[in-house]
């Protein structure tokens, strides 16, 4: 017998109970969360009880010197980081796309094992690369230009060394990315562009340029969401973001704030909640151009 | 120009910026092979001279493997363990909500959607602390629970298994059903079969993330055969100024070598999954 339904009669049922699995966890570990850390951060939170304390975790952190710092060195890892990783990703991508796809997967490959390697894998082999004595950079440096620096331990190349690091983990995904929106553009465009008697610099910049905005965009957006994180280097390169809160970052004076003495949860959740707003921010103007740009639903 | 001239120097160039990209993991694998002295050697062994597998028996063969200061199997262990869980349930959980929002048809889908999309933007550092807390209610610190709990659900993996599935005819669920399949068979049969690419990219992507993860399990870890390896591995370094750059190094690979096996195994998933986030979008 054959059953005649009309076509999703009962999809509203079935379409919550094929999201409860995803559901359960999402309300819990990733909503929950989200507004309770909004909420605690108006208590001032002990073991046994808490106070409301309305707004005075925000109040202290205008007034917060470390704060200050982290916000500002976090700001100069965006700034470091973000232009150097678009500018060096395209400029890869468009390098290595003319020259086939067995360089595609070869540049692909060796561009974007340091991301698989992870974070904590590089950060220990970059404290001894960056050591003042050991490290392999002031060997170089000595040998070519006869200085020798202490990266990590100076105020004024600590934060800069950590970009450096940073940058090399953040390669991978936007080369991936660029050949990909490369692959994508039509090659009439550009044969049209040439007959037309643009050169090879011209058709770049006013036909390829052009039609990778979508594509760059969204590199520099989550670009600036992954360097707003910058954590493990602080921790595991340098002293308690040091030298001098010369490289503590949001994310760690966080860290530092909840996990060491005195534990001063709502304080850091503050923190985080601000660091939630920011990044809102820059989500949603990711949306107001992406959006228009490429036709997210 | 010449065209072969260009090429040559493209490859060259591009040669010289990867080798300085794979330098540090070379450094660090050829590191691993080295004694303390041949480690702290100046001007650097650029190749062990006397290579060694002591970094490795004494990072493994130290005290007890299971339990103690330093378990580093245990930590594989912990870590492979998590890192499976994770990227099964990712898998599972991305696939039922990202069918259901591709292709059903209820109220309330468009803000389950950008709830979906807000928290894939946003880091989960931003409700660290609360999650914390949530953590340490429930009594899971030290817990297996408490490091795969939060990673159940992968908002970027629903993103992706939506948007993939959006573009699957329609036609065929229709067919299916006019045949008189079931939700559950149709979903079986029909609709994850197809969805294979987006399936594969959530499973690699939610398994390196758990692999790499580093202060979720930090600070939900306190004993140390409940370390993972990417905790183990940072606490090696007790202080900047002296550490056994032999053993840090060792652990580093240990920590690096399975990643890369599937990466090496899942290369085009990766490929397709990143670009499918960014472009088809």
């Amino acid at each position: 017998m054959i059953r005649l339904r009309p076509l999703g009669s009962d999809a509203g049922l079935s379409g919550w109970l094929f999201l409860l699995p995803a559901g359960v966890p999402f309300a819990v570990f990733v909503l929950w969360p989200l507004f309770h850390g909004l909420a605690i951060s108006f208590f001032d939170v002990r073991l046994s009880e808490m106070e409301f304390i309305g707004l005075a975790n925000y109040r202290r952190l205008i007034t917060d010197e470390s704060f200050h710092y982290a916000v500002w060195n976090t700001c100069c890892f965006v700034v470091l980081v973000v232009p150097t990783v678009w500018l060096f990703s395209l400029g890869v991508a468009a390098i290595v796309f003319p020259l086939g796809r067995v360089a595609h997967s070869f540049f692909r490959f060796a561009f974007y094992v340091p991301v698989i390697a992870g974070s904590v894998c590089l950060a220990m082999v970059w404290l001894w690369i960056f050591d003042d004595q050991y490290g392999l950079l002031n060997y170089i440096c000595g040998d070519l230009l006869g200085v020798e620096v202490d990266w990590l331990g100076r105020t004024d190349t600590a934060l800069p060394s950590l970009a450096v690091v940073v940058i090399s983990w953040s390669l991978g995904q936007p080369i991936i990315i660029f050949l990909a929106a490369l692959g994508g553009i039509p090659t009439q465009l550009h044969e049209a562009a040439a007959i037309d008697g643009a050169g090879p610099l011209r058709r770049f910049w006013y036909v390829t340029l052009p039609l990778l905005r979508p594509a760059s965009l969204f590199v520099l957006v989550t670009q600036t969401l992954g360097v707003f994180q910058v954590f493990v280097v602080v921790l595991l390169l340098t002293v308690n973001g040091g030298p001098a809160h010369a490289t503590r970052t949001v994310v760690y004076g966080m860290y530092e704030t909840a996990f060491t003495p005195p534990y001063d949860f709502d304080y850091a959740a503050a923190q985080g909640t601000l660091l939630l707003v920011i990044l809102s921010m820059v989500a949603i103007m990711q949306f107001r151009l992406l959006g228009r740009q490429s036709g997210w639903k | 120009m010449n065209t072969r001239w260009t090429a040559w120097l493209a490859w060259i160039l591009l040669g010289i910026a990867a080798l300085a990209a794979l330098a540090p993991l070379y450094w660090m694998i050829s590191g691993s092979f080295k004694l303390q002295e041949d480690a702290m050697q100046m001007p650097p062994e650029w190749f062990p001279q006397h290579p060694t597998l002591q970094n490795y028996t004494k990072l493994f063969a130290s005290g007890s493997l299971w339990s103690g200061r330093r378990p580093a199997l245990r930590w594989l262990v912990n870590s492979l363990l998590v890192a499976i869980s994770v990227s099964f349930s990712a898998v599972a959980t991305s696939a039922l909500a990202g069918y259901a929002l591709a292709k059903k048809r209820f109220r309330g889908r468009l803000v389950v959607f950008w709830a979906v999309v807000a928290t894939m933007m946003l880091p989960r550092q931003v409700s660290l602390m609360p999650l914390y807390l949530l953590i340490v209610r429930l009594g899971w610190v030290d817990s297996y629970a408490a490091l795969i709990a939060p990673y159940l659900c992968f908002p970027f993996g629903i993103f992706l298994v939506r948007q993939f599935m959006e573009q699957m005819p329609d036609e065929m669920i229709a067919a299916a059903r006019i045949d008189g399949a079931g939700e559950w068979r149709i979903f079986w049969y029909i609709v994850l079969p197809m969805a294979r690419p987006a399936l594969g990219a959530v499973a690699i992507f939610s398994f390196m993330g758990a692999w790499n993860e580093y202060l979720w399990q930090l600070i939900v870890t306190n004993r140390p055969e409940m370390f993972t390896l990417p905790v183990g591995v940072s606490k090696l370094v007790s202080t900047l100024t002296s550490f056994d750059l032999g053993l840090a190094m060792a652990g580093a690979t240990v920590a690096f070598l399975p990643m890369l096996a599937v990466f090496v195994m899942f290369q085009r998933y990766f490929v397709k999954g990143i670009s499918v986030g960014a472009l088809k979008g």
